[in-house]
């Protein structure tokens, strides 16, 4: 479980994040949704430790990240698997290469335990013949995929994903989606998702938080999201003329 | 201010990147591959320069010596000073700024701006000591051997253009560089490669490391890199060389 309470951030006197508190349960895919510049990017990265708070509390599970010191927040981010927006594979590195890499640094695996553990997660993202193979000739949702699969290569208790479908076409989109629902049931991680994706809200948000003008405006769950009254939220869900008219009808 | 705030973000940098490395292997491995990119690679841009400026050197020295009274000799021992006291550390270090400077700085850059670096934060791995610290050592062991080989190779060029050129007797060359000759301009010019070492790695990697935007700041970056390396290059030169030659 990860719990943010009051959280607060700005820059040069604007608030990015105002008062943001949100619970995101263990073995769920949480949504966090919004415009761009809503803040979305700047709360997942303020969770995973990236942007320092202002102000208030990241709990994750029993411990109080925000108030721990170095070593104590390198032991908490060994449990974190995070999927950046553009992947950020390691150039220099070959595909598998990518996902020893946190094994390399973080464990004390032998070199067969090693490679077998990389060739598993390589495998369960359905990346297989590409072990040598460097990102830059990779597309994009393959990149996503040895991201993933180095994100989870460690075995993480929290997924952080930031847009892990953007720049990708709605097919590859809706299975990278699926992909991050499957692993999160299977190694019940808890795990965030940024998206200003309607397919995904629709087809993984098992909890959805709305992100408006830096403030939660609304929580609840993907079926939830269509039915809601909130006048912002179903100015994000229904943009389109055509989804309006759908709304009303 | 600014200046104050770079001075200390750069100190708190070196802090971070000066630590225990988490893994002794891996760091070995870095430091392998960085003496590759960092020292190897640059091995032929120093052996041309160095090879026609001991040339060129050799051929201005003895047009400007050329005189009765004084020995033929002189020549060598000019070429051969020239190139230990100021060349083949101060230019050359001149020359790798350019050369190592840019690639550490666009290298860390884009790094940054592709999220290489958070990555590594994330995974709770020391990004400036895992990045930074196999370049520094690398080049700290490597630069003076770069030093070293343009000093050969600028003595041979030297040689080659008074055989070649038949400017003066190869012989005369020959003595001339052996002639009083202080094996404590050696320590010196590596004395001074180490410094430079550090300035071009660390100062390159600092920009490279910090750097905010896209792609024009990377260039930014890389530019800055090369100018500031440079600067505090000459400086550190007329430090150093007040420190240790008086």
């Amino acid at each position: 479980m990860i719990e943010v309470k009051h959280l607060y951030k700005s820059y040069d006197g604007n608030y990015v994040l105002n008062d943001v508190s949100a619970r995101f349960e263990q073995g769920k895919c949480n949504l966090i949704i919004g415009r761009s510049g809503s803040g979305k990017t700047v709360l997942l990265k303020s969770i995973a430790g990236l942007i320092e708070a202002d102000q208030g509390e990241i709990w994750y599970d029993d411990q109080n990240f925000s108030h721990l010191d170095v070593a104590s927040r390198q032991q908490i981010r060994k449990n974190m698997g995070v999927l950046f927006q553009g992947a950020a594979l390691f150039d220099s590195l070959t595909v598998e290469e990518n996902v020893l890499f946190p094994l390399d640094m973080l464990t004390e695996l032998n070199r067969k335990e090693k490679l077998e553990r990389a060739n598993f997660c390589l495998e369960r993202v359905q990346v297989t013949g590409s072990n040598k193979l460097y990102p830059a000739e990779l597309s994009g949702g393959m990149k996503k995929r040895v991201a993933i699969a180095r994100s989870i290569a460690l075995n993480p208790k929290y997924l952080l994903c930031d847009e892990p479908n953007s720049g990708l076409d709605p097919e590859t989109a809706i299975v990278i989606d699926n992909l991050i629902k499957e692993l999160t049931e299977e190694f019940q991680m808890t795990t965030l998702v940024n998206s200003h994706d309607m397919n995904s809200v629709l087809e993984i948000g098992d909890n959805v938080v709305f992100i408006y003008q830096g403030c939660v405006c609304w929580e609840g769950t993907r079926k939830e999201v269509l039915q809601t009254d909130n006048e912002a939220l179903n100015n994000f869900v229904f943009a389109t003329n055509m989804a309006k008219r759908i709304k009303r009808s | 201010m600014k200046l104050l705030s770079h001075i200390g973000s750069y100190f708190l940098l070196m802090r971070r990147t000066l630590t225990r490395p988490e893994k002794h292997g891996v760091l070995y491995r870095q430091i392998m591959r960085e003496v590759e990119k960092v020292g190897i690679n640059s091995f032929p841009i120093v052996v041309v320069i160095s090879l026609f400026v001991g040339a060129v050197i050799t051929i201005q020295t003895n047009f400007n010596i050329e005189n009765p009274l004084l020995p033929k000799y002189l020549v060598g021992v000019t070429v051969r000073d020239s190139l230990l006291l100021e060349f083949s550390s101060t230019m050359v270090a001149l020359i790798l700024a350019g050369k190592v400077g840019s690639s550490i700085a666009s290298e860390l850059g884009m790094m940054r701006i592709t999220e290489q670096i958070d990555a590594l934060d994330v995974m709770g791995i020391n990004a400036a000591s895992f990045l930074i610290l196999p370049k520094m050592v690398a080049a700290v062991f490597f630069f003076p051997i770069l030093c070293l080989l343009s000093i050969i190779v600028g003595l041979f060029g030297g040689y080659l253009s008074c055989a070649l050129a038949n400017i003066m007797p190869p012989s005369d060359y020959i003595y001339g560089i052996q002639y009083a000759f202080y094996p404590y301009y050696i320590s010196y010019a590596l004395t001074k490669m180490v410094f430079y070492a550090v300035i071009i790695t660390s100062v390159s990697a600092y920009l490279g490391f910090y750097v905010k935007g896209g792609a024009v700041e990377v260039g930014k970056a890389s530019t800055k890199a090369v100018v500031q390396s440079s600067i505090l290059i000459l400086l550190a030169n007329l430090i150093l060389t007040r420190t240790i030659l008086s």
